[in-house]
This record gives C-alpha cells, sequence and structure tokens, in this order.
C-alpha cells in the first residue's frame, strides 16, 4: 500500500521530456515504464492503446493531462504507475482537455487495492501549483519532489 | 474501464454528494457493467462514453471535467430534481 504518491512509482518509471509525434507513442513509452518498473507484462501496453481506440480519449481526464490504464489480468504484475512528460504537448482526440504533455500510465492488480493510489493522484492533480512543477520539471529528480 | 476514470469520478460524485446532502450508493464501473446495472438511477459518465449508455433504466448525466465538482454537483442537483 502506498502511502505516497511517489512511492507508487517504482524504479524507472519516470521519463522526462521525451519527444513523440503521435498519442500511441506517448502510451507505448508509458507502458514500457510499467514493464520497465516491474508492473506490467509489455502485453499491457497494447491493452491501454487499445481501450483508447476503442473507446475514445476519455483517459484525457484533465486539461493537458492523460491517465492511461486497461483491465487487471494476468498481465499486471503489481499496482503502480509511471510518468512520461512530453517536450512538446499532443493531440488526443479530446475536445475538452486536448493536448496533452503529463502522460500518466495506471496498473491494478484488481478493482479496489489502488484505490488510495488514486486519491493520492487525485489530491496531486487537483491542484495546479502541482500540474505546474510537473510540466517544467526537467528532471526525474525534479519529478519525484512534485509527486511527494 | 472501471480502475481509472470511473474511481476519480466516483470519488468527485461522493464529494457532490455529500454537499447536497444526499444519500446515495456510488460505484465505479466499467462500460459491461454499468450497462448490466438494472438498478442504477443515474449514470455518469465522461462525453465519450455516452453514447455507449443509451437505452438503459438510469439517467444518464455527461461530466466533461472529471475534477469540476462545480459541474458535478450542479449537474447532479439537475438531475435527481427531475
Amino acid at each position: 500500500m502506498a502511502t505516497t504518491l511517489g512511492q507508487a512509482f517504482g524504479s524507472g518509471s519516470i521519463l522526462v521530456k521525451a519527444d513523440v509525434a503521435h498519442w500511441r507513442a506517448a502510451l507505448r513509452l508509458g507502458g514500457d515504464l510499467l514493464v520497465n518498473s516491474g508492473c506490467t507484462l509489455p502485453g499491457y501496453t497494447e491493452q491501454m492503446i487499445q481501450a483508447v481506440e476503442e473507446l475514445g480519449p476519455y483517459i484525457v481526464i484533465a486539461p493537458g493531462l492523460a491517465l492511461a490504464h486497461a483491465r487487471p489480468s494476468e498481465l499486471v504484475l503489481k499496482t503502480g504507475l509511471s510518468l512520461v512528460t512530453l517536450r512538446q504537448p499532443v493531440e488526443f482526440g479530446n475536445p475538452q482537455n486536448d493536448p496533452v504533455s503529463l502522460v500518466f500510465a495506471l496498473s491494478a492488480v484488481d478493482h479496489d487495492s489502488h484505490i488510495d493510489v488514486l486519491q493520492l493522484f487525485a489530491g496531486l492533480v487537483s491542484d495546479q501549483k502541482n500540474v505546474n512543477s510537473l510540466l517544467t520539471g526537467d528532471s526525474i529528480e525534479a519529478i519525484r519532489l512534485a509527486l511527494g | 474501464m472501471g480502475i481509472g476514470t470511473s474511481v476519480l469520478l466516483k470519488m468527485n460524485a461522493e464529494k457532490a454528494l455529500l454537499q447536497l446532502g444526499v444519500a446515495a450508493t456510488v460505484e465505479a464501473t466499467d462500460i459491461e457493467t454499468a450497462r448490466a446495472a438494472t438498478d442504477a438511477s443515474i449514470l455518469l459518465t465522461t462525453p465519450d462514453l455516452v453514447d455507449r449508455l443509451q437505452g438503459l433504466n438510469g439517467q444518464v448525466i455527461s461530466i466533461e471535467q472529471l475534477f469540476d465538482l462545480g459541474e458535478i454537483t450542479e449537474k447532479l442537483a439537475l438531475a435527481l430534481q427531475a
């Protein structure tokens, strides 16, 4: 159980100021980070992309911010988060909240165990000051400081 | 799909209901589960997914900003009056 949001971001789960041309590339990076930090198996990444292709860009949950995820399955090894910050924002096709510069990816082992992590996440992104720190952070250390 | 956006929406919906002084059970589900929930009075979702919740028993409310408590409270208040 993560008591701080930063704890949900395992080692190797953060990438800063990446260059991507398309939202799929951003999700692939986010998925790679989840694999990197031991949270998921590679197949989970495609599931996150398929979710958006099937349901639309509902994952862009606030201006400039996306939270990618797929269902709990045996492709999830543990609950966790990853973050890719983008040098240039990309369009996901969400008219209310595009373009996106912060791409979070979430893995959950079941439908309950990540609730506390999501509450911490909600707390973080509800405050524009935190979001600004994530947008301007130019190193993993700066990002970790902002995540708490 | 049941673990991300719906959980965030549920958190904020519960805050809104508290403000409105309304007692309710709120569940965060994926689309399939929502479609099967014949006992839902109200279904909250994002604009992308509204079409997938048509033809069900409950009232469907589209929330554009998950983190805008004002929007959620206002739309819930309107729906509950109906």
